[in-house]
C-alpha cells in the first residue's frame, strides 16, 4: 500500500507531466529539426512560431466560444486548430518569400541564415505581443479532469490522488496522430519523399527534377502544423503566455539536438529525454519518500535536487553532455 | 560525325568568377555511342561533364543535344530534354533505400515507372536484392550501381558517367563495364569519364584526351589505344 502509494504519487507528479511535456517538446522540435535537414539552418523563430499560431488558435476560440459553438468536454481549441495551422502557415511563407529567399539566392552560410531567424524571432515577438497583448490567457474549456485526484482517491481507496487532465491526454493522443502522420508522410508520399531527397543530397535533387523552392514551402507549411500544434497543447496545459514560448526554445532545441539534429526519430527521442530529465530533477521527491522510507528516515527537506526556477539548466546540461561525448545526437543526425 | 547527338562545342569556362578550367574544349557523342574522356588528374574531366550538363557558366560555346542549342536550359530542363547524368561524388541519396533512390530517379516521370524499375533491376539484379536497404550501407560498386540506375530512370537517350568505376575492384570494374555496353546497346548514348584510360577506351567509339582544360587528341578508341603518343604519355607505355 506504502508503495503503490509511492508509485501513483511518483506519477502524478512526474511521469504524467514529463510525457505531456515531452509530446510537447517533441513535436516543436520536429520542426526545429524539419527546418535543419531541409533548410540548412537553426531556426530562432520557432518559439514565436508556436506563439503566433496559438494566438490565432486562442483568438478564433474566442470567436467560436461568443457564438456558443464548443466542442462539449473537449476543449473548444481543437476546433481552432486548424485556423491557427493556417494563419501560422500564412505567417512563415510569407516570411520565406520576403527574407529566407533573398538569402537562398545568396547561398547565405548558414550562421547568417541564424541570425536573420533572430530578427525574424523579434518581429513574430512583437506582432504577437502587439494583437493579444504580453499577458497570460486562458482559453481552455470543456471538462478539466479525465481522471480527477479525488475520483482516483475513491476509485481505489489510497490515498494519494493519480490526476489525468483532459489537456493531459489530448496532448499524448495528439501527438501520437501527428508523429504517425508525419512518418507516413515523409516515408510514403512522392512529396515527403523528395524532401527527405533533398535533405539528403541538394544537388542530387536538383539533378533529379525536384524543384526546391516546392520542397522548401511544403517544409513550412508543415513546420508552421507541428509548430501550432505544439504551441496550442503547451498552451492548453500550461497556460498561454508569449514570453513562455521563446523561453521554451532552449529546451526545443536541446531536444533536437541532444536526438541529432536533422533527424525526426531522434527530435522526438530528444523531447522525451528533456522532458523527463527536467521534471525528474525538479521534483521534490519528499512526498515519495515518505511512503518508501521507516519513519525514523524520514526527509525534513523537500528532497528537491534543483529548484523549478532553474528548470532550463537541465536543457542547457544535457545540451552540453551530449555535444561533448556525441556531438551528432543520441541518434546520427546531419552533420553538415 | 557530321551529326552528333550531343556536342558541347567550343566550351570555354569555369567556377563562378574563378579563372578559366575549359579553353575551347570540344566533346560529342553519335546516337547509341560511347564517348570516353581520359586525362590527367585536375585536367577538367569533371568539369567538361559539368559544362554539358549546364551546371557551370561557359562564356563561350555551345551545347547541343539532337540539334537543338539547350546552352541556356537549366540541369533539370536538360533531364527533361532525355539528359541523365551520375556526378563523380554523392551521386546517391545515403540515408534512402536503393528503391526510393530510383524513384527519386524517376521524380520527373508522372506516367507509370514500373517497368523501368524492373528493367534497372533486370540490369543489376544485386539492387533488387537490396532494394528495401538504404543506399549508404551498400558496398562501393553497389553503391555505382545505384547511382547508374537512378540516372536510368528518366529513360534517358543520354548517359553521362563520371568515373563510374572509381574505387571498385577490378572484377566489379569489368562487371560495371559490362553492364555500360548493355546500356548503350539498347540505343543510349553514353559519355563517360574514366580513371582507367586502358579499358575505356577498349570499349569506347570515341576518345578523348583532356589536358588542362584543351582537347589533346580526339580520336576512335581504337586510334588512341593505338597512338605511340597517348600510350606514353597517357596509358602507361
Ligand atoms: N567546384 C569547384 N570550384 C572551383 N574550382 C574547381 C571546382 N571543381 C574543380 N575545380 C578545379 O577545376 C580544375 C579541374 O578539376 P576537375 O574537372 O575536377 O578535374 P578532373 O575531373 O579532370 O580530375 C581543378 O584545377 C580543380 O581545382
Ligand atoms: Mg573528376
Amino acid at each position: 500500500m506504502e508503495f503503490l502509494n509511492a508509485f501513483v504519487a511518483f506519477s502524478n507528479f512526474v511521469i504524467v507531466p514529463a510525457i505531456a511535456y515531452g509530446s510537447q517538446l517533441a513535436l516543436g522540435a520536429l520542426g526545429v529539426t524539419l527546418i535543419y535537414g531541409i533548410l540548412r539552418f537553426s531556426n530562432f523563430a520557432h518559439g514565436d512560431t508556436m506563439a503566433f499560431g496559438a494566438m490565432v488558435t486562442i483568438l478564433v476560440t474566442w470567436w467560436f466560444q461568443s457564438m456558443g459553438i464548443n466542442l462539449g468536454p473537449m476543449p473548444t481549441a481543437l476546433l481552432a486548430l486548424p485556423f491557427g495551422i493556417a494563419g501560422a502557415a500564412l505567417l512563415v511563407l510569407a516570411t520565406d518569400r520576403m527574407v529566407y529567399r533573398f538569402y537562398r539566392a545568396q547561398k547565405a552560410a548558414p550562421v547568417i541564415l541564424v541570425i536573420v531567424s533572430m530578427g525574424v524571432m523579434f518581429v513574430m515577438n512583437g506582432l504577437v505581443r502587439f494583437i493579444i497583448g504580453p499577458d497570460g490567457q486562458q482559453f481552455a474549456d470543456g471538462e478539466r479532469f479525465i481522471i480527477s485526484a479525488r475520483n482516483f482517491k475513491t476509485m481505489t481507496g489510497l490515498s494519494e490522488g493519480l490526476a489525468f487532465r483532459t489537456s493531459q491526454a489530448i496532448t499524448i493522443v495528439t501527438a501520437v496522430i501527428v508523429v504517425a502522420l508525419l512518418f507516413w508522410f515523409l516515408n510514403k508520399t512522392r512529396t515527403g519523399k523528395s524532401m527527405r531527397a533533398f535533405s539528403d543530397n541538394e544537388d542530387l535533387a536538383l539533378l533529379s527534377g525536384i524543384n526546391p523552392e516546392r520542397v522548401v514551402a511544403y517544409t513550412w507549411i508543415i513546420v508552421a502544423a507541428l509548430a501550432t500544434i505544439a504551441g496550442v497543447l503547451y498552451g492548453l496545459d500550461k497556460g498561454f503566455k508569449p514570453f513562455t514560448y521563446f523561453q521554451l526554445l532552449l529546451p526545443i532545441f536541446a531536444s533536437a539536438i541532444v536526438g541529432g539534429l536533422g533527424n525526426p526519430l531522434g527530435a522526438i527521442a530528444g523531447g522525451f529525454v528533456i522532458a523527463f530529465s527536467e521534471v525528474t530533477v525538479t521534483y521534490a521527491y519528499k512526498k515519495v519518500l515518505i511512503y518508501l522510507l521507516p519513519e525514523s528516515l524520514e526527509p525534513s527537506t523537500l528532497v528537491q535536487l534543483l529548484s523549478t526556477d532553474y528548470k532550463f539548466a537541465v536543457s542547457f546540461a544535457i545540451l552540453i553532455i551530449v555535444l561533448l561525448f556525441k556531438p551528432t545526437g543520441l541518434f546520427k543526425g546531419n552533420t553538415a | 560525325m557530321s551529326n552528333p547527338f550531343l556536342i558541347g562545342e567550343n566550351m570555354t569556362g569555369g567556377y563562378g568568377r574563378g579563372a578559366d578550367i575549359l579553353h575551347d574544349c570540344t566533346i560529342s557523342v553519335a546516337k547509341g555511342e560511347i564517348a570516353v574522356i581520359v586525362g590527367p588528374n585536375g585536367a577538367g574531366k569533371s568539369t567538361a561533364m559539368k559544362a554539358v550538363f549546364g551546371m557551370l557558366n561557359l562564356h563561350k560555346g555551345s551545347v547541343r543535344l539532337d540539334g537543338e542549342d539547350i546552352t541556356k536550359l537549366a540541369p533539370q530542363a536538360r533531364v527533361a530534354k532525355g539528359m541523365g547524368f551520375v556526378p563523380q561524388t554523392q551521386n546517391i541519396f545515403t540515408s534512402m533505400t536503393v528503391e526510393e533512390n530510383l524513384e527519386m530517379g524517376a521524380f520527373i516521370r508522372t506516367d507509370d515507372f514500373s517497368n523501368t524499375l524492373s528493367q534497372v533491376y533486370d540490369l543489376f539484379p544485386i539492387l533488387k536484392e537490396k532494394r528495401y536497404q538504404a543506399a549508404g550501407e551498400l558496398s562501393g560498386g553497389q553503391r555505382q550501381q545505384v547511382a547508374v540506375g537512378r540516372a536510368l530512370m528518366t529513360k534517358p537517350k543520354l548517359l553521362m558517367l563520371d568515373e563510374p568505376t572509381a574505387g571498385v575492384s577490378p572484377i566489379v570494374m569489368d562487371e560495371l563495364f559490362d553492364r555500360i555496353i548493355e546500356v548503350a546497346r539498347s540505343g543510349i548514348s553514353i559519355l563517360m569519364v574514366e580513371q582507367n584510360a586502358r579499358q575505356a577506351l577498349e570499349i569506347a567509339d570515341k576518345g578523348y584526351v583532356l589536358v588542362q582544360g584543351r582537347n589533346r587528341f580526339t580520336d576512335s578508341g581504337k586510334a588512341l589505344l593505338a597512338d605511340p603518343e597517348v600510350r606514353k604519355s597517357f596509358l602507361g607505355g
